[in-house]
């Protein structure tokens, strides 16, 4: 079968530094991918640089769709939705009004209701916090308005960078638990960039290991996990 | 009592319309973190196309629409074809855009209009309102400026592309990456303004004659305003707006000293006030950053 993104020779830089030095990989139509690495491994880089948001070399292939060249606003409009770093929340609009803003690219009329609605259906927490300022949430709770608002694009593939990034570890819990359903109920494709490999791993079917903007190992995921050594020298547990 | 009464609703008339200049200036604030020092003279050059439809036998009304339209799409070209292209320039490059701008509309304004003062018609009729109180024209201004505060305030809470506005000032990057086109936001931001620029400037235009540098004070009270108010909030730039008309109109009144001739210097005692009091403004937010 034909991979819904298929990478090759992807490559970004920051001024004179290199950040990605040729990556090739793909990702299987409805699975769940993980990219791990250390900080400075280029994670984020990677999907900055998938969804236009820096200049990048290399073919990217979405759903049979060039996409290296487009630009942001389009490979949203694609189905590629970006859970950023930092949570990418609109401080001062209400918890609605952002997950509104989701489904602006998209003509959604009557549906916006019965959409936002399944949000809620996965996120309880945030339809009680429906008319707060988004800015007043809690850390998890912006995590989750950040995968509630890249939902509702009816997104095909999400890439999400390290939704683990400062939560304590029952909320950690929590937000995979949420992906986790969300992958049974959406069939949505994941690409996980993660610093939190032992949860990565037990969602993901397939990992990648970044090692200073190179593709250091690739495997199924269970592999990964139970080979000890590469989890002694990479993941550091 | 009376001529206090009276001072104020006259300070409420034509802080309407400083309100209107800080709100298009807000506007263009929230989009591009820089003041336009032109949003004036676009006015003003927008008043003069008003006034030669009507001169040209247009009504009143219709040179008003038409006059709105006009600048609105003057504001998006502007913005497409000088400011896009120096988007990320440092802040250096649109100061000097923007005097360039004044000085370009200033000059064409006289060049075409010359810089003769001429009268701009009320469409509010004359006579006096309230046992005298207020002229029909303030009353008008103030309603025209409601009106306005009223559609904008309509547009930007319950229109999706409102919402998208106002995403794209909030968080440029993460409205992005939900697919909003952020620079065709900040082209309608300049649009928006330059419109209600163009209204401030055919409301103010029959009270202080046209002429070419009509609005250079406007301005300066509406960037009293909207730094009285806080440059990130378009009530506050309203507020700002009205206090600044009523301050000015009672220290004029009131402290022999100042009068006429001294009324200007308390807009820019203002800003110098509020800059060193409470620099965030009234009702604006702070900012803080991450780092």
């Amino acid at each position: 079968m034909k991979p819904l993104l298929s990478v090759r020779g992807l490559e970004a830089s920051y001024g004179d530094l290199k950040v990605l030095r040729g990556l090739d990989f793909s990702i299987a139509e409805g699975s769940v991918t993980a990219l791990l690495g250390a900080n400075g491994a280029g994670k984020t880089t990677t999907l900055r640089a998938l969804c236009g948001m820096i200049a990048r070399s290399g073919e990217i292939e979405f759903d049979g769709r060039s996409i290296g060249r487009a630009r942001t606003e389009d490979i949203v409009r694609l189905g590629i939705a970006h859970v950023p770093e930092g949570r990418g929340t609109f401080f001062n609009l209400t918890v609605e009004e952002n997950l509104e803003l989701g489904a602006m690219s998209r003509p959604a009329g009557r549906e916006l209701t019965t959409d936002i609605q399944r949000i809620y259906g996965y996120f309880p927490r945030l339809e009680e916090r429906r008319r707060q300022q988004a800015g007043t949430l809690s850390g998890g709770e912006q995590q989750m308005l950040a995968i509630g608002r890249a939902l509702m694009l009816k997104p095909r593939l999400m890439l999400l960078d390290e939704p683990s990034f400062g939560l304590a570890p029952l909320i950690v819990e929590e937000v995979f638990r949420i992906l986790a359903h969300v992958r049974e109920t959406m069939k949505v494709s994941m690409l996980l960039v993660e610093q939190n490999a032992n949860f990565a791993l037990a969602l993901a079917d397939h990992a990648y290991l970044l090692e200073t903007g190179e593709i250091a190992i690739a495997g199924p995921a269970e592999e990964i996990r139970n080979n000890e050594s590469i989890r002694n020298a990479y993941l550091g547990y | 009592m009376e001529i206090f009464i009276q001072q104020i609703v006259s300070g409420i008339a034509t802080g309407a319309i400083y309100a209107c200049m800080a709100l298009a200036i807000v506007m263009i604030y929230q989009a591009i973190h820089n003041l336009n020092f032109a949003q004036g003279e676009m006015a003003m050059f927008s008043t003069f196309i008003a006034w030669q439809l009507i001169a040209w036998g247009t009504p009143y009304w219709i040179a008003f629409a038409l006059t709105l339209a006009i600048s609105f799409i003057g504001g998006v070209v502007i913005e497409r074809l000088v400011f896009k292209p120096i988007e990320n320039a440092p802040i250096l490059s649109y100061v000097v855009v923007f005097i360039a701008l004044f000085a370009i509309f200033n000059s064409l304004a006289g060049f075409i209009w010359n810089f003769e003062i001429k009268p701009f018609p009320t469409p509010f009729g004359s006579g006096a309102l309230f046992g005298g109180l207020m002229s029909p024209h303030q009353a008008g201004m103030i309603v025209v400026t409601v009106v306005v505060l009223a559609l904008l305030y309509f547009f930007f809470r319950f229109t999706r592309i409102g919402l998208a506005m106002r995403a794209a000032a909030v968080n440029p990057e993460s409205a992005r990456l939900v697919g909003i086109r952020v620079s065709w936001m900040t082209a309608l931001g300049w649009g928006m303004a330059s419109a209600i620029g163009a209204v401030a400037g055919m409301m103010i235009a029959p009270v202080v004659f046209l002429e070419p540098n009509m609005m250079v004070s406007i301005l300066l009270y509406g960037f009293a305003g909207a730094v009285l108010g806080g440059l990130t909030s378009p009530v506050g730039a309203v507020v700002g707006g009205l206090a600044v008309g009523v301050i000015e109109n009672l220290a004029g009144t009131y402290i022999p000293v100042v009068g006429p001739e001294l009324k200007l210097p308390i807009a820019l005692l203002v800003i110098v006030a509020v800059l060193v009091v409470r620099p965030s403004g009234l009702m604006g937010r702070k900012i803080v950053q991450r780092v």
